[in-house]
């Protein structure tokens, strides 16, 4: 008895000698030797890829922002500044007491499942507060109100999937083509620029797949939006 | 290009990808736990033990340092936890509270990385890296090396012998790795991925005022929390951060890493056992089941059945435009395929169907390819019972390499199988019943069911993904899956070390005209059967209560 007692001991005792032996090598050294080449050959990226606009930091490329008029009184929930591209809704961050959306990056999804707030396998026309459908529901409306423009009119069935979702980080920097095509007659009209000019942004600021297959198409937000407020300036 | 095709496409070049490296990362994997010489640092990582790594050890003494060295690692992770407070390089975040703290340990020494907490609000740097991080390695080391002892009880005779714990677990995380995690984590920054020690700080938005940011060593956590198939990532939302898998190429990059080692295992396992076809058959069935996973969870996923997607127009609910349907479905069944539990997007907000698929998938006790090691053995204990099947339906007495399959090898694999449907049955009907557990479900009905039902599943397979909608940050969830973590690893681990046993110590019988082919495509085709009736027999009527009930409701 004695006798196991000392050998458990003994081999615990190795244990906690391997554990911290190896925590020194992929606990510190790994990090280390991996954050000094990082910060060496990719010093930008390593940091969080920030981007500059007029000589100060506007924020990251990979994480989302909101672009909203400031909070009116009476007001919770800021409206967007339809003067700029607006990217996907999201819900999953939400109001919270220690983070205001997007002030300290917490990230998250709503994990609502795809029959929340269906009856009968539809979403009702009044689908109960909170769920996933009034979600979609509301965005799209939205979408469809703020994008219609005098010689322009959205169709409820125009309107891309990822406008109407929330992404699974709630900190998605980049839109569909689609969705940005449909926000280009609002902001032209909201700047006064033409429609064209507004088209060609869009089109340059477009990211197709790496390699033609890897990943989607998309377009980042802050990207377009730096491009159009120096389209704006300039014209 | 459509996103359907596109997504095949990618799928064909992980494929690709994957079959370039299969032969000499597995060959690599062989060398090294069959070589008999020791690097200059091992040397020296030995004498600080004080293990002698030459020492041959028996079943029951390499199961006493798997277990030692486990129970050490919980405890220290425990307390790191709890000290967190007074440490330094803690960005001023406090000590994690008791349940928590022993969830979180218990989840990352198991590989499970089963998370209640959200990483960018909980873990300072030095938790992160001197503690989790840690554990992605070492875990996915212990997993590989009990693999390893089950191989070699097959390929060895006579002997009780089974190799050394110490040896095998230094070798696996020396030299399998951390030279592959150093090579990735590079990669991953150079694509966007971040990595430095930075704290909290403000950073400018664009329409003026500014977003606070959480720096940290993120890039080389990603690595290994793929590579160890681990998946407990640095921020709440895991691998669909930006900041974790900011591009479409670090997507599928990431699935590669999570694949890699699984299925090179076959190979390691076919050199050591002398005959690489028998690795080709245990490889053609895990793709076989992976790929029809892959396959049907893209279609579901596409259609994306589901009054609110049908709405939406498609079912990006929970994914990231950069990824789209087609990228997030193939890592959704890699990691749950796997023990990983990374999520590139939230399987909460799946098709019913496609959530139905990632539970399934664990269900299958993670075998297609499985986790770091773990998928090796388990996939092992199915040829087995498969074996023996075969053996009843001919009247023969089953062998499986060379090794027969008598009373005492078939028992050890019956508890294998039947731990973790135990667990995950036992613990979610606990859940259901008792007042006041359900109030942690998110949802309500048939997809609330799902949610305790995953998390549950997820725990006892040490996969660690999670439908996010259930609270589990409650003192019933953290301790209930936190007991079924640990029994969900530590006791599968005991009936393989003793299976490899009794193995080892038989006598190989001479393969005669009668003997079961276990190399043939005919054998694959009974593995793939046997999976699927005994997963699904045990499974059907609680799968038929959540995901089933909602799938088809809609």
């Amino acid at each position: 008895m004695n006798n196991s007692v000392t050998n458990t001991v003994r081999l615990l005792g190795a244990g906690l000698r391997a554990l911290l032996v190896l925590t020194l090598v992929t606990g510190v050294i790994y990090p280390l030797v991996v954050t000094g080449v990082a910060q060496a050959l990719f010093n930008n990226k390593a940091n969080g890829s920030e981007i500059k606009a007029d000589g100060r930091v506007v924020g990251s490329s990979l994480i989302g922002q909101s672009y909203n008029l400031p909070l009116k009184k009476g007001q919770t929930s800021a409206d967007p500044d339809l003067k700029w591209f607006q990217g996907r809704p999201q819900n999953g961050l939400g109001p919270n007491t220690v983070n205001t959306r997007y002030s300290l990056i917490l990230s998250g999804a709503t994990n609502l499942s795809a029959d929340s707030g269906a009856v009968k396998g539809v979403c009702p026309a009044q689908p109960a507060d909170k769920t996933l459908c009034a979600q979609v529901l509301a965005a799209r409306d939205a979408v469809v109100k703020d994008n219609t423009v005098p010689g322009y009119t959205v169709r409820p069935a125009d309107v891309p999937a990822d406008a109407v979702t929330s992404s699974g980080s709630g900190l998605d920097p980049a839109i569909s083509p689609e969705y940005a095509e449909l926000q280009v007659h609002r902001v032209a009209a909201k700047n006064g620029l033409s429609v064209a000019a507004v088209d060609k942004l869009v089109k340059e600021q477009t990211q197709g797949r790496t390699l033609g297959f890897i990943g989607e198409p998309q377009v980042n937000v802050l990207e377009l939006n730096i491009a159009l407020k120096d389209l704006v300036a300039g014209k | 290009m459509g996103p359907v095709l596109a997504a095949v496409l990618q799928l064909l070049a992980l494929i690709g990808a994957l079959a370039l490296v299969y032969v000499p990362v597995g060959n690599y994997m062989a060398r090294v736990y069959e070589s008999r010489t020791h690097l200059r640092v091992e040397k020296w990582i030995y004498k600080a033990i004080g293990a002698d790594p030459d020492a041959e050890m028996t079943w029951p003494a390499y199961l006493r340092g798997v277990l030692a060295f486990s129970a050490v690692s919980v405890l220290f992770l425990y307390l790191l936890q709890r000290l967190q407070g007074v440490l330094p390089g803690s960005l001023h975040f406090s000590s994690v509270n008791p349940a928590q703290s022993f969830n979180t340990a218990v989840s990352f020494v198991t590989n499970t990385n089963w998370q209640s907490y959200s990483g960018e609000q909980t873990m300072g740097h030095v938790v992160q890296t001197a503690g989790l991080a840690v554990q992605n390695f070492v875990s996915a080391a212990v997993g590989i090396a009990v693999a390893v002892a089950l191989v070699r009880g097959f390929a060895r005779s006579r002997t009780g012998e089974l190799g050394n714990f110490w040896s095998d677990l230094v070798r696996g995380t020396l030299r399998v790795l951390v030279p592959m995690s150093v090579v990735a984590g590079v990669i991953l920054v150079a694509c966007g991925a971040i990595q430095n020690f930075s704290g909290i700080h403000e950073v400018g938005q664009f329409m003026g005022g500014s977003q606070q940011w959480n720096g940290g060593a993120v890039a080389s956590q990603e690595a290994i929390k793929e590579l160890g198939t681990n998946g407990g990532g640095y921020f709440n939302a895991n691998s669909a951060h930006p900041f974790e898998n900011p591009t479409g190429f670090t997507n599928l990059f990431e699935i590669f890493l999570i694949l890699v080692i699984p299925f090179s295992l076959t190979r390691t396992f076919g050199v050591m056992v002398g005959n690489v076809k028998q690795g080709y058959a245990i490889l053609a069935t895990m793709v076989t089941i992976w790929l029809g996973f892959t396959v049907l969870m893209m279609w579901t996923e596409f259609a994306h059945h589901g009054p609110a997607l049908q709405a939406a127009g498609g079912a990006m609910e929970g994914k990231e435009v950069r990824f789209g349907v087609g990228g997030s479905s193939i890592f959704a069944v890699a990691t749950t395929l796997t023990s990983t539990g990374a999520v590139d997007s939230f399987h909460s907000s799946f098709t019913g169907l496609g959530g139905g698929i990632t539970m399934l998938s664990m269900m299958l006790g993670e075998i297609a390819p499985g986790g770091t090691g773990s998928g090796l053995y388990g996939m092992l204990i199915m040829a087995v019972i498969a074996v023996f099947i075969a053996g009843l339906m001919v009247g023969r007495t089953p062998e499986y390499l060379g090794k027969k399959i008598g009373g005492r090898e078939m028992k050890l694999a019956a508890c294998y199988i039947l731990v973790t449907p135990a667990l995950v049955l036992v613990f979610t009907a606990a859940s259901m019943a008792l007042p006041t557990p359900p109030h942690s479900m998110l949802n309500s009905g048939a997809h609330g069911f799902s949610e305790v039902l995953y998390a549950f599943t997820s725990a006892s397979n040490n996969n660690g993904s999670a439908f996010a909608g259930l609270n589990a940050n409650t003192d019933w969830y953290n301790t209930m899956t936190g007991l079924a973590m640990l029994l969900g690893r530590f006791l599968p681990m005991i009936f393989v070390l003793a299976l490899a046993g009794s193995l080892a110590e038989q006598t190989p019988v001479p393969e005669t005209a009668g003997t079961l082919r276990t190399e043939k495509p005919l054998f694959t085709g009974l593995l793939v059967g046997a999976i699927l009736i005994i997963t699904g027999l045990t499974y059907f009527p609680a799968l038929a209560l959540g995901p089933l009930a909602e799938g088809l409701a809609s």
